[in-house]
């Protein structure tokens, strides 16, 4: 076990070297840079010349490339251009705001899966499991911005229920407990979109596999025993679908650190995935470039730990 | 369990008349699907109305009339106008044409790109595998939407022609989606070269192009047919979240997308919804029917899914 994740790792690397070189490349093609973004009146072609060779801007390409890549190595994302902060910094700022969210999200998602999952598959068929599988593709066809607008429009300008965005009551200021319990207020909405469009497709996931175990011998020999169906379904067919689903942990890695881009956006959150969204049209590229590595490295490390898990989950599996 | 039983029954009759081709045989599973029946007939419907629809509308593209502006929905315009007066029913079936077409040709894309790497991975093995492939691991790593965003901004600092970087966006999302149908034909396709109809084309004396394209191809047109038609549900995603943010289709061309992005606008957001509900119920809709029919596709072409 310990080899195959080594021999894993040493893979990711020639990988990282290519995403690296696509990501920069695309980076490079942008004309203008931070100085012409900004816009700013006052700039002088000289001035921005000068702050050009502050910046590092004026360097050939390439050579950018191997300073930004060795920088990357050592750790050093260098300073966000816009926030005057190394990004690592400008990252755990609001990464952690988006954290909240991809992780209640999660937990909703998992849970609300399960159990549509499950007792669709134990009622095929049925009416329950036809309006199960008409939701499960409404959430898997949902563009997850016109929903946001919607939600926004009926639950907090038509009825009031909800704030319109952010994260804050502004100028509130509480603190501990009342804090705590208005960023839940703020959260609800965000999180119940977030949670629709990942739940379509864990639900399908999880009716499938529950499908295929609830046919197997072994469940009408518990049921042959005369257990209860409560037992045979939740004790003894679950555990069994639920096995490959772990792998499934290892993929939703990246998301609870990537912010969701669009949808911080419709809500005014505060998350990583808004900086990175402005980053992008201010030309930030430090910002730009590191998230898009951390992002890429999630992902990997995502697919290494979800065939980790497999192998450790199913005894079947030999990794090797 | 006396389900099964009667199924059973049923296929062992069926079996005893003419034996159908397997082509007909998915037709007929596909239309006993009535989700996916609906889904069809559905999206037909959303394409007659794209199409075909605008050519009975009095009104014109992006004819401007001030004194109709920011109208509700009414006999005269149905879904209302916009602040330039202009038709939003209208304008949404052009959008619909702009949406499905990028859509479609995105998707083309993606499956001219992955099916032919795939197959050629698949087929050669050894080092073009591993490069194909590795290169394929790159391109699955890269965090999709972020880099959509970034190569549409580029797009806006070149100063694309509106009606030009419409066929840069298809590009764009066309070629970053090849990876997951290359892999899947691919596997096929290794497999398949190991069968004894190849050893026959072997035996022929074959070319190498005659027996990738002609007799390992038409065996992973299932895979391929279901892959893309759930590509383009994916490919309408992108494109309208792209046009959205106002970096896929830009006015004055209309698509979906971008009709949304009138909400950003807080009066228009909250006193004219008519300006925004309707393109996203129209791509909620499509991308719903084009699921429906891709899974009803899988279910209909993969015989070993039959009984989900």
């Amino acid at each position: 076990m310990k080899q195959y994740i080594i021999r894993r790792l040493l893979q990711l690397i020639p990988t990282m070297i290519g995403i690296s070189i696509i990501v920069f490349a695309i980076s490079a093609l942008v004309p203008g840079d931070f100085i012409t973004a900004k816009n700013s009146p006052t700039m002088t072609l000289e001035k921005a010349e000068q702050l050009r060779e502050i910046y590092g801007l004026d360097k050939p390409v390439v050579q950018r490339y191997f300073t930004w890549i060795g920088n990357m190595i050592t750790g050093n994302m260098g300073d966000s251009l816009q926030h005057k902060q190394p990004v690592t910094k400008v990252v755990n700022n609001y990464v952690w705001n988006s954290f909240v969210i991809a992780f209640f999200s999660l937990l909703l998602s998992w849970l609300i899966a399960v159990f549509a999952g499950v007792f669709s598959a134990k009622f095929q068929y049925s009416l329950f499991d036809k309006l199960v599988t008409l939701f499960i593709f409404l959430c898997m066809s949902l563009p997850s911005f016109f929903i946001g607008l919607l939600f926004i429009l009926i639950f907090s300008i038509n009825m009031g229920i909800f704030p319109v965005g952010g994260m804050t009551t502004a100028g509130l200021g509480a603190v501990g407990w009342e804090h705590i319990k208005d960023v839940a207020y703020h959260m609800f909405l965000p999180t119940v979109v977030l949670t629709m469009l990942s739940t379509g497709s864990l639900t399908r996931y999880f009716r499938t596999g529950m499908l295929e175990v609830i046919r197997q011998d072994y469940i009408r020999t518990a049921r042959a025993k005369g257990l209860k169906e409560r037992t045979v379904i939740f004790k003894h067919a679950l555990r069994n679908a639920l096995l490959p689903a772990i792998t499934l942990l290892g993929f939703e890695l990246p998301a609870l650190f990537s912010g969701a881009i669009i949808l911080e956006k419709v809500f005014i959150w505060p998350g990583v995935g808004q900086v990175y969204l402005e980053s992008i049209s201010v030309r930030d590229y430090p910002f730009m470039l590191g998230f898009t590595i951390f992002l890429a490295v999630l992902t990997l490390l995502g697919n290494l730990l979800s065939d980790v898990l497999y192998g450790v989950a199913d005894p079947r599996i030999r990794l090797k | 369990m006396s389900v099964e039983v009667a199924s059973l029954e049923k296929n062992t009759k069926v079996s005893v008349k003419q034996p159908d081709s397997p082509w007909r045989a998915a037709l007929r599973r596909f239309t006993r699907n009535r989700l996916a029946l609906m889904g069809l007939i559905i999206l037909i419907f959303m394409f007659l109305i794209c199409f075909i629809g605008p050519l009975f509308s009095p009104y014109v593209l992006n004819d401007y009339d001030l004194e109709v502006k920011n109208l509700a929905p009414n006999a005269a315009h149905w879904l209302g106008t916009d602040k330039l007066g202009r038709d939003i029913l209208l304008r949404m079936m052009l959008a619909g044409r702009i949406s499905l077409t990028v859509g479609l040709i995105a998707t083309g894309i993606s499956v001219v790109i992955g099916a032919t790497l795939g197959a050629l991975a698949g087929y050669y093995r050894k080092g073009v595998d591993t490069f194909i492939m590795r290169t394929a691991d790159i391109f699955m790593s890269l965090p999709g939407l972020p880099i959509l965003i970034i190569l549409g901004a580029i797009l806006s600092d070149l100063k694309v022609d509106a009606s030009d970087r419409i066929y840069f966006l298809m590009l764009i999302i066309g070629v970053l989606g090849w990876t997951g149908l290359a892999r899947l034909v691919r596997g096929q396709i290794l497999t398949l070269r190991e069968m004894e109809f190849m050893q026959a084309t072997d035996a022929l004396g074959l070319r190498d192009r005659r027996k990738i394209f002609r007799h390992l191809m038409p065996n992973v047109i299932p895979i391929i047919i279901v892959s893309a038609t759930l590509g383009v549900a994916g490919a309408i995603l992108y494109e309208s979240a792209l046009s959205y943010l106002g970096i896929g289709v830009v006015p004055p061309i209309p698509s979906w997308g971008n009709m949304i992005s009138a909400a950003n606008n807080m009066i228009d957001f909250r006193k004219r919804p008519w300006l925004w509900i309707p393109p996203g119920l129209c791509i909620l809709i499509t991308v719903t029917a084009i699921n429906l029919i891709g899974d009803g596709l899988r279910d209909a072409l993969d015989p070993k899914m039959k009984n989900r």
